[in-house]
C-alpha cells in the first residue's frame, strides 16, 4: 500500500500536466474557430473545446483512451480483431518484427561477445566497428536496408527484423563482453589448476557468470528492438504496424491516432521488458545470484 | 617418507614492472619430501604465495629449476598432480555443494558413478556429509572452506597446495579447521604446502616451517619441527611448541632487520 501512493501521485501529476498542456496547445484553434463563427468563448467553454477537438495539437488522455478502445476492445467485440483498422493487428505486425529482430540481435550479440572475449584479434578489431555502427542514425540506415534487401528479393518481415537486430545486438555485445569477463583471476587460476580447456571454462564458468549481465542487456535490447521495428515500418510505405499507424496519422493530421499508436507501443515495450524481468528474477534466484 | 616431491634449485622469479624489476623470489633452494606438511610463513611481499603459484604452474620462474614429482610444474599441472585451495572458497553459487565438488571431476571426464562415489568420500573426509544438496550461501564461511578443500581432494592428487585457506576466518573456526586438517593429513598421507601469516598456525600444523623474508623474496630459515605427529590443540602451550614459535619469530625478525 505504501508503494501505491507515490505511484498514484506521479500518475495524477502526469494527467494534470497532460490536460493542462492540452488546454494551452489547443486553445488558439478553439479561439480561432470562435472568432470565425463570431462568438465569444467563456473559459469553461474554451476548456471543453480543447479537450474534444477532432484534430487537436495534443489530444487529451480520454480521447486517446477512447481511440485505443475503439481499435482494440471494440474490434474484438465485433469479431474483427485482425482487421486492418485494428491496433491489435498493427501491434501484432510490430511484435513479430520486434521478436524476430530481438532473437537475431541477441544471437549476433552473444556470438560477437564470445569472439571478442576469446580472440585477441577480434578484441582489438571488432569493438570499434560495433561502436561505430551505433553512431549512424538508424533513420539513415533503415531505408537502405529495406531497398538493398528488396533488391535481392527479401521483403516483408525480414528487413524490419534486420533493422531491429541492428539496434538490439549492441547492448548484448557490450553486456556479454563484460559478463563473460566477470570471473576473477582466482576463478580462472582455479580452472587452470584443473587443466580445464577454454570450452570447459566457457560453459562451466564464463557463461553462468555472465547471466546477470545478459538479462540487463536483454531488457535494453528488447526496447531497442521495438524502436527498430517501428522505424523499419516507416519506409515500407506504411503497410502495417504501429509505426505505420504513426506515419498515416501524421499524413492526415490524425493526432489522436498517432498518440494511441504511441501509447500502445509504450505498453507493448513495458510488457516485453516486464516478461524478461520475470524470467531474470526466476533464473537468478535459482542460480543463487539474485541481488 | 624419503621420496622427493618438490625440488627447487636456485629458483628466481623477477616481475618486470613499470617501476623496474621486482624480485619476487631470489635463489630459492628447497626440497619437500613425500608426506611432509610444509608451511611457508613471512610478511607480505616475501614471495610465499608466489612460490606456491610457481609450484602450481600459475607463474613461470625466470631462473633456476623446479620439479614436481620429477617433472616440470606444467606437466604436473596437466597430469593433475595437485589440488589448490585458494584464500576464498570460490564455490559457484549456482552449483550445490556436491555440484561444486564434481566440477573438477566433470572437467577431468570421470564417469557419473565415479563422481558420486568421490563426492560422498571427500564430504565424509571434511565432515560435511548430508550437505550435498545445499547451496554455498546456506553454509557458514568455515563450512564453505571445508567444501573447497573437499573439492581439491576429490581427484586424488598427492599434493595439496593451500594459499592462506583459513586467512579470512575467525580464530575459533580456524582452530577447529586446523585440527581437522591435521586429521585429514594423517588419514590421506598427502604432501601439503601451506601458506600462512600466523606463527601459531604454522607451528601447530607443520613438520617443516619455511620462514621467508621480502625484497628480494628468499628463504630466511627452514625449521624441522620436533613436535610429535599427534597434536592436540593444547600442545600449543607446551614449552617445545613455544620454542619453535620463538625460532620462527627470530627468523622473521632477522629478515626484517634492515627496515
Amino acid at each position: 500500500m505504501r508503494s501505491i501512493l507515490p505511484i498514484l501521485t506521479v500518475v495524477l501529476a502526469i494527467f494534470v500536466l497532460w490536460y493542462g498542456m492540452a488546454v494551452k496547445l489547443n486553445a488558439p484553434w478553439a479561439y480561432d474557430k470562435a472568432k470565425r463563427a463570431d462568438v465569444t468563448l467563456s473559459f469553461s467553454e474554451m476548456v471543453a473545446d480543447t479537450w474534444s477537438q477532432n484534430k487537436p495539437r495534443l489530444p487529451a488522455p480520454h480521447q486517446v483512451t477512447r481511440e485505443i478502445w475503439k481499435t482494440t476492445g471494440a474490434m474484438i467485440a465485433k469479431g474483427k480483431a485482425f482487421s486492418k483498422r485494428s491496433l491489435i493487428y498493427h501491434g501484432w505486425v510490430t511484435l513479430s518484427a520486434t521478436s524476430l529482430g530481438f532473437v537475431m540481435g541477441t544471437m549476433l550479440g552473444i556470438f560477437l561477445a564470445i569472439g571478442i572475449v576469446h580472440n585477441r584479434a577480434m578484441d582489438m578489431s571488432v569493438m570499434p566497428w560495433v561502436i561505430a555502427s551505433q553512431t549512424i542514425p538508424i533513420l539513415a540506415i533503415a531505408p537502405m536496408v529495406i531497398v538493398v534487401l528488396n533488391a535481392i528479393g527479401i521483403s516483408g518481415l525480414i528487413p524490419k527484423a534486420v533493422i531491429s537486430m541492428y539496434l538490439s545486438f549492441f547492448p548484448v555485445v557490450v553486456g556479454m563482453v563484460k559478463g563473460l569477463r566477470a570471473p576473477d583471476h582466482m576463478q580462472l587460476d582455479q580452472m587452470a589448476t584443473w587443466h580445464a580447456s577454454r570450452v570447459q571454462v566457457f560453459w562451466k564458468l564464463r557463461l553462468p557468470s555472465s547471466m546477470p549481465y545478459l538479462f540487463t542487456s536483454l531488457k535494453i535490447a528488447m526496447a531497442a528492438s521495438l524502436i527498430g521495428a517501428i522505424v523499419g515500418e516507416l519506409p515500407t510505405g506504411a503497410q502495417g504496424g504501429l509505426g505505420a499507424r504513426m506515419l498515416t496519422g501524421s499524413y492526415y493530421g490524425q493526432t489522436i491516432q498517432i498518440w494511441s499508436a504511441l501509447i500502445s507501443a509504450a505498453v507493448l515495450a513495458a510488457v516485453l521488458v516486464g516478461i524478461i524481468g520475470i524470467i531474470q528474477n526466476i533464473t537468478l534466484k535459482r542460480m543463487g545470484m539474485a541481488r | 617418507m624419503s621420496e622427493t616431491v618438490v625440488k627447487a634449485e636456485n629458483l628466481s622469479l623477477t616481475f618486470e614492472t613499470n617501476d623496474g624489476p621486482v624480485h619476487a623470489l631470489a635463489d630459492i633452494d628447497l626440497e619437500i619430501k613425500k608426506g611432509e606438511f610444509v608451511s611457508f610463513i613471512g610478511p607480505s611481499g616475501c614471495g610465499k604465495t608466489t612460490f606456491l603459484r610457481v609450484m602450481a604452474d600459475l607463474e613461470k620462474p625466470t631462473a633456476g629449476s623446479i620439479t614436481i614429482n620429477g617433472v616440470s610444474p606444467e606437466e604436473a599441472r596437466k597430469s593433475r598432480a595437485y589440488g589448490y585451495v585458494f584464500q576464498a572458497a570460490g564455490l559457484y553459487p549456482w552449483r550445490t555443494i556436491a555440484g561444486n565438488i564434481k566440477l573438477p571431476l566433470e572437467i577431468m571426464g570421470l564417469t557419473k558413478a565415479d563422481q558420486a562415489a568421490r563426492v560422498a568420500r571427500v564430504l565424509d573426509l571434511v565432515d560435511l556429509t548430508g550437505f550435498e544438496k545445499k547451496f554455498p550461501w546456506q553454509l557458514s564461511g568455515g563450512m564453505q572452506q571445508r567444501a573447497s578443500i573437499a573439492r581439491a581432494l576429490a581427484f586424488d592428487a598427492d599434493i595439496l597446495l593451500m594459499d592462506e585457506p583459513f586467512g579470512a576466518l575467525d580464530e575459533i573456526v580456524r582452530d577447529h579447521l586446523n585440527e581437522q586438517l591435521l586429521q585429514l593429513w594423517a588419514k590421506t598421507n598427502k604432501t601439503i604446502a601451506f601458506v600462512t601469516h600466523s606463527i601459531p598456525e604454522a607451528v601447530y600444523l607443520s613438520t617443516k616451517i619455511v620462514v621467508m623474508s621480502p625484497r628480494p623474496g628468499r628463504i630466511a630459515d627452514v625449521i624441522e619441527s620436533t613436535l610429535p605427529t599427534k597434536r592436540p590443540l593444547d600442545i600449543r602451550d607446551s614449552p617445545e611448541f613455544l620454542e619453535i614459535a620463538h625460532r620462527v619469530r627470530e627468523g622473521l625478525r632477522a629478515g626484517h632487520a634492515y627496515d
